[in-house]
């Protein structure tokens, strides 16, 4: 490990943590909306309207935050895990630097109000073409990090040819030839339809295929997202609380399987959509059930794991062994609590998944508290949780203060446990999402005395994610104390050794995840493509 | 790596498998109480209805003449445009036991179709037919949103369904 590939981390986790603290900030004005408080009369003209204030809340936070965070991460614990530096360091930062003019040309758009078109952009809505070529260029650039992965496992196997490649970068592997081969559905989408249509090059688009296209991506997303979460609990977390992971075998298999079907599902965002069969999406209902069988190996490998802790640190009973985890360690409780929220996460995705419960929740609030409890807990309050050491250990400096990290996470999980379950209740009762509630013609009575409630939850998120930075800032500039040393490994109980051998070969499971998507997806996308008039032309209507 | 082996007892192997076992049956249980109460309760998805020219949306005899017909005694069929930021017709009348269908584009960008509680969710594409159909049994009146985000006034876009007693 260089010297560079910290400073690169550090990099990508700083872009990712302003694009977090542009992401919260206007979350904050949207759950003052629906509570009844409009502050978007005082933003302007830097936030437009609401819809431009969400704008900006999807994109820098499910596409620049995650993004960013991710490909500084996985880098980093994939050549630990080697114990080698990445192949190619200069393509690292080559990549670093297309990504962040990628996201400079999005934003500027994106600022001038020119692409208040959700981070979903369907068209006929059109942005200004550079939000989409820079969003195309930062997808671009997570190639390239899958490519200088790719190299460093080939430089790795060529002196050790028996041996199982190390989990932490097996996972990360994994990961990334996942988005790689689920990103092309969403590099379609922009180089072929978005892009020659907003530089005028095509008269129309059609939104069916756009959608499509997009959802082809937009699931798996998901899983780009969960996937370097589940790696930080499977291989960080047992040895930060005191265990061993449970089974190295169990992980391998679990990624695999997600390897292979996180793709072929697409269809499950687009139950209501005109113009594709319900056999198909039948099909795709079927394969998003399959992907809840790696999900329960990840649960019980990661649970047992924090058992086999906490019962070293002398956790006892079937259940009362969990309060004996390491509560005091931010880094911990911020990732059990981000678990435990996603529990409800994973049981509202089976209702979303469900062909017919999806009618009645979709493009509801109950979506918005779903995705809250993923991308917005799971995800993120595992991130945060991994920033407490990984910060204080880039930066050379002791974490500021471990009880305002603590302090902080317990805040977020309590803001969440207010602001998640409201949502899912209100789209119960039919509340739309990605509306101005505070100003809709239909203001249901059943949701008024629930919308204060979405008002208080986002204020506690937005109190927590702010003691989250002044920590972040004071550990990086004042912070006193040695640094920490890097964490390492999780051992495991059940080890690499019985993981069968043909879980290290690529190109089998790659084939499979092809075939699979394949099967899925081509009857659909081929008479999509080959019917359309591309007749819809695009508007600006906001 | 020695040691490694002494840890991993036949019991945890056990451990694993029955794991995956149940892992394996939750999700075949759901699926197989999902299929059972999706067609057991005869809910059924929009799927391809036919494509129409988002351009000319009133040539095509569905949408000519957007409104409200009685296709059988009990039966009514809404011929339903979304356009910025209004449904045509915005207003709905059905008497009470009736079973609507819903027959919906959209002229410009893509809309939602949203009834709370009725099961009628639905998306609106430009140059797609959608269809959806729910039977209204309790008098009342229930609004029809635009559930997509479509442009500033996203949140104006509305109309409703009202269902009246049945006449005697």
């Amino acid at each position: 490990m260089t010297r560079s590939e910290e400073r690169l981390a550090a990099a990508y986790v700083f872009v990712a943590l302003v694009a977090l603290f542009g992401g919260v900030t206007t979350g904050l004005f949207q759950a003052l909306e629906y509570a009844g408080v409009d502050i978007y009369p005082k933003l302007d003209p830097v936030i437009r309207s609401h819809y431009h204030s969400l704008t900006y809340h999807g994109v820098l936070n499910v596409l620049v935050w995650t993004t960013f965070f991710i490909c500084g991460l996985l880098p980093f614990l994939a050549a630990r895990s080697f114990g080698r530096p990445l192949a190619n360091i200069r393509l690292a930062w080559g990549t670093f630097w297309l990504m962040v003019t990628g996201l400079i040309a999005a934003a500027i758009p994106l600022a001038a109000n020119a692409a208040t078109v959700m981070f979903t952009f369907y068209p006929p809505l059109k942005a200004h073409w550079a939000f989409y070529l820079g969003l195309t260029l930062v997808v671009a650039g997570t190639w390239l990090v899958t490519l200088n992965l790719a190299l460093t496992w080939r430089g790795w196997r060529a002196e050790n040819p028996q041996g199982r490649t190390p989990l932490a970068a097996f996972m990360s592997l994994v990961t990334f030839a996942m988005w790689s081969i689920a990103s092309v559905g969403l590099a379609a989408e922009m180089l072929f339809l978005v892009i020659p249509w907003s530089l005028g090059l095509t008269a129309g688009a059609d939104p069916l295929l756009a959608r499509t296209l997009f959802w082809f991506s937009g699931h798996p997303i998901v899983y780009f997202w969960l996937l370097p979460a589940y790696i930080s609990w499977e291989t960080l977390v047992p040895r930060q609380a005191g265990g061993r992971l449970f089974s190295d075998p169990l992980a391998r298999t679990s990624f695999i399987l997600f390897l292979v079907l996180s793709t072929p599902l697409g269809f499950h965002h687009q139950y209501t959509d005109p113009g594709i069969h319900q056999g198909w999406k039948l099909v795709h209902a079927f394969l998003t059930f399959a992907v809840f069988f790696p999900s329960l190996l990840t649960f019980f490998t990661v649970v047992a794991s924090l058992e086999s802790g906490a019962r070293a640190r002398g956790g006892k009973g079937w259940i009362t062994w969990f309060g004996k985890l390491p509560w005091g360690d931010p880094s911990v409780a911020a990732q059990v609590l981000a678990m435990i929220l996603f529990a409800g996460g994973g049981i509202g995705g089976l209702i979303n998944a469900s062909f017919n419960m999806n009618l009645v929740v979709h493009n509801t609030a109950y979506i918005v508290g779903h995705l809250h409890l993923t991308v917005g807990t799971a995800v993120t309050l595992t991130f945060m949780g991994i920033t407490y050491w990984l910060v204080p250990y880039l930066a050379g400096r002791a974490l500021w203060s471990r009880s305002l990290a603590l302090a902080q996470v317990w805040l977020w999980f309590g803001g969440m446990v207010i602001f998640s379950p409201t949502l899912h209740e209100l789209g119960l009762r039919g509340m739309p999402r990605r509306t101005a509630i505070g100003h809709v013609a239909y203001l249901q009575s059943d949701w008024k005395a629930l919308l204060p409630l979405v008002g208080v939850g986002g204020v506690l998120l937005f109190i927590s994610a702010m003691l989250y930075f002044v920590n972040l800032v004071l550990t990086a500039t004042v912070g006193r104390g040695p640094a920490p040393a890097m964490l390492a490994f999780a051992e495991a109980t059940s080890g690499p050794e019985y993981a069968p051998a043909f879980l290290d070969r690529w190109r089998p499971w790659i084939a499979l995840a092809v075939a699979l998507i394949v099967v899925a997806y081509a009857p659909t996308l081929l008479r999509l493509a080959t019917m359309t008039s591309f007749a819809v032309p695009g508007m600006r209507v906001w | 790596m020695e040691r490694g082996v002494e840890r991993r007892s036949t019991t945890i192997y056990l451990w694993e498998l029955a794991w995956i076992l149940p892992s394996i049956a939750i999700p075949v249980g759901m699926l197989v109480a999902l299929g059972v109460t999706a067609f057991g309760a005869g809910i059924h998805l929009t799927g391809d209805q036919g494509r129409v020219d988002p351009q000319h949306v009133a040539a095509h005899p569905l949408f000519k003449e957007p409104g409200v017909v009685e296709i059988a005694p009990g039966q009514y069929e809404v011929r339903l445009t979304a356009q910025i930021w209004s449904f045509a017709p915005n207003e709905i009348r059905v008497p009470a036991g009736s079973t609507v269908h819903f027959w919906a584009t959209s002229k410009d960008v893509i809309h939602g179709l949203l009834v709370p509680k009725h099961n009628i969710n639905v998306m609106v594409l430009p140059g797609q037919i959608a269809h959806a159909q729910a039977r209204f049994d309790t008098p009342g009146e229930y609004p029809i949103i635009c559930h997509e985000y479509c442009g500033i006034a996203h949140h104006t876009m509305a109309g409703k369904i009202i269902v009246e007693e049945r006449k005697r």
